[in-house]
């Protein structure tokens, strides 16, 4: 029982982890059509924020040096800014473009960035120290939860609840649910085209400052593509909850996380590197059953 | 341009026009390096036409239905290893690779047969993934092909007994010549422009430009596409081989993002609606590439040594590509094939709609 009970927190702290970066990627996608690859170099660069680029396996520390607090709003400010500056550099002269063309703009945003984080910090793996007392499982009930894992779940669950009250609260945010519906239509009605889209990049930057830390004090190492599988996971999130759907974004996260963590645990020892396999396997033919993703927004409807 | 006597030979000569405007030059290309040239050049050279049968073949699928896919690199993938359990080393063969049926395990097939069974069995396998992911429009699709790009990825670098791994495969005999890779890219531009004038071509060139008109219109969206996706893994197949067969050595690794992102970025600066945008696409980026790999290997100046930093040249690329889809979205070429004028004008109303 217990072992199910551990499975189940297992696959509810990666599910977590997944929403966060569906989510991310799924605000920038409701406001512009936009699926963002170089959200995996916004994970990756953030972690990177933390060392001194230098050649060394074991670098010291940059920003992952200061205090906590300190150290958690630079990552997250270095993030927010490249989000931004992406946006202003990248997106926002292809803003009229078709999604293939977005699609493919941010293939080589991408691309760029993570050269770019080669030729700084070199290619080479690195380890960093932070946060390793959270390394320690804390006993809920017989089941041994890894600090890491609890401040996950605690972490995906304040932001969740703060993105929702923001979306449904404020009227940014609903000017933002109203971009994601019908940019037209809302644009025409006065909403503040540049400010909604600069403010989803923000958001999607913020998350992903936040998913690096959170990996980085799981793995303790840095990598180059250290963003790319999350990122990847949180493309089949949004498409299988339904592009352009930030609930169907968030389902589907924990979704493919879930289904990562039963694959590991449930498949034969020798089947299981074939595990990401198997999840991307699972994506496709969800989509076949349902082309448009879980959640059908209006916007996805095709109008003829 | 012919004398107006013969005005079948006329008529025979604009209608191959746009294929002998990209071939002749590629033909002098491998004449003038093949004399003049040192061997890195004809080394780039014969990288250069092994990328024209790639991207050539990406583009039948892309270029034509609009689809952008990043699944294509699996098909190339599919058949080097193909052509590498079929011809690599027979000595290491049975330690190296246990996990082979027998029939390819103990013994070598010969070339032409093994390249190809290769070939058909990228083509199999681009059928296959296509029954499913064509059932799927516009950005679902594309990131289905991502989907098979990963799987492809994560089966071949844990399937130890069979691919080794992550591990290269070294040992493949090496019989690709400039004149091999130019009959093959010819061979690959008469397929993409026979297919592109045909009418499963202008079927699946309507739905590009608009989906909705072209079904009402009576195309399947669905068999257009399928069509297109199977000659188009069928294509990059023959580059796969040929490209296992020129290095002597096949890697999983080599058949990734970075692949992908190369591929894409060639099509996209030469323009994904003209196959001869495909090509100078091609050309293009294989002549930045290579003088940004000569840069950043250091040259001298007046006796000064001089390099750029390795990475430059990705970071230039990536640039370029951004700079074409801000300043050119349509590439170079603009969706234009090379012609007489009045066979352009003509093309644009037929071919280019």
């Amino acid at each position: 029982m217990a072992n199910i009970v551990q499975v189940l927190v297992d696959a509810i702290a990666l599910g977590s982890l997944y929403a966060l970066v569906g989510l991310a990627i799924g605000l920038v996608f409701g406001v512009m059509r936009l699926v963002n690859f170089a959200q995996a170099d916004y994970i990756t660069i953030g972690a990177y924020a933390l060392v001194v680029p230098t050649a060394s396996v074991t670098p010291p520390l940059l920003l992952g040096a200061l205090p906590t607090a300190v150290m958690i709003g630079g990552v997250l400010l270095v993030v927010v800014v490249l989000a931004l500056l992406t946006e202003r550099v990248a997106f926002r002269p292809l803003r009229n473009s078709n999604p293939s063309t977005l699609l493919i703009s941010s293939f080589a945003v991408s691309y760029f960035l993570q050269n770019l984080v080669m030729l700084i910090h070199t290619g080479r793996p690195k380890s960093v120290g932070i946060g390793q007392s959270l390394a320690n499982a804390v006993e809920i009930g017989g089941v041994r939860v890894p600090g890491v894992q609890l401040l996950t779940m605690g972490v995906t669950a304040g932001l969740l609840v703060a993105l929702v009250l923001f979306l449904k609260k404020t009227p940014l945010g609903i000017q933002m649910r109203a971009a994601a519906e019908n940019f037209q239509m809302a644009r025409l009605l006065g909403m503040p085209a540049n400010r909604v889209i600069a403010l989803a990049f923000a958001i999607s930057g913020l998350l992903g400052g936040a998913v690096s830390l959170l990996l980085t004090i799981q793995t303790g190492t840095l990598d180059l593509r250290m963003g790319l599988m999350p990122v990847v996971y949180g493309f089949f999130a949004t498409v299988i909850g339904g592009m352009g759907s930030l609930p169907g974004a968030a389902l589907g996260g924990f979704l493919v996380g879930v289904a990562s963590v039963l694959l590991q645990t449930y498949l034969p020892a020798d089947l299981r590197p074939f595990r990401d396999a198997g999840v991307f396997t699972l994506v496709i033919l969800i989509l076949l059953v349902r082309p448009q993703g879980l959640i059908v927004t209006s916007a996805a409807k095709e109008r003829v | 341009m012919k004398s107006k006597t013969m005005p079948s030979f006329a008529a025979i000569g604009r209608f191959w026009l746009p294929v002998l405007a990209l071939v002749v030059p590629l033909a002098l290309i491998v004449t003038v390096t093949g004399q003049f040239g040192g061997l890195s050049l004809q080394r780039t050279v014969i990288e250069m036409l092994i990328s024209i049968v790639i991207v050539v073949g990406l583009y039948v699928f892309v270029g034509n239905s609009g689809v952008i896919s990043f699944g294509h690199a699996t098909f190339v993938a599919i058949a080097a290893y193909a052509s590498a359990w079929q011809t690599c080393c027979e000595m290491l063969k049975p330690i190296t690779m246990a996990g082979l049926p027998p029939f390819l395990r103990d013994q070598s097939i010969p070339l032409l047969p093994s390249a190809i069974v290769s070939v058909l069995l990228a083509a199999a396998a681009a059928f296959l993934t296509g029954l499913v992911i064509m059932r799927l429009t516009g950005l679902a699709a594309s990131i289905s092909t991502l989907a098979v790009l990963f799987i492809l990825n994560v089966v071949y670098s844990n399937w130890d007994s069979v691919t080794m791994g992550s591990a290269s495969i070294v040992g493949l005999p090496t019989y690709v010549t400039a004149w091999l890779a130019l009959a093959c890219a010819v061979l690959a531009i008469v397929i993409a422009y026979l297919y592109q004038i045909s009418a499963f071509g202008l079927a699946i060139r309507a739905t590009r430009e608009d989906e909705v008109a072209a079904a009402a219109s009576g195309i399947s969206l669905y068999w257009s596409r399928l069509i297109a996706f199977t000659l188009s893994g069928f294509m990059v197949g023959l580059g796969g081989v040929l490209l296992a067969h020129y290095l002597g050595t096949v890697s999983i690794n080599n058949f990734f993002l970075s692949f992908t992102f190369l591929a894409l970025a060639m099509l996209i600066v030469g323009g994904m609606g003209s196959l001869a945008g495909a090509v100078v696409g091609v050309v293009v980026i294989t002549a930045m590439v290579d003088i940004f790999r000569r840069l950043e290997g250091g040259i001298s100046i007046g006796g000064e040594q001089w390099s750029l930093p390795a990475g430059t040249q990705e970071l230039i690329i990536a640039a370029f590509m951004l700079l074409i889809l801000v300043f050119r979205k349509d590439g170079i070429m603009a969706g234009r094939e090379i012609g007489l004028p009045e066979q352009a004008q003509r093309e644009k109303g037929l071919i280019n709609g």
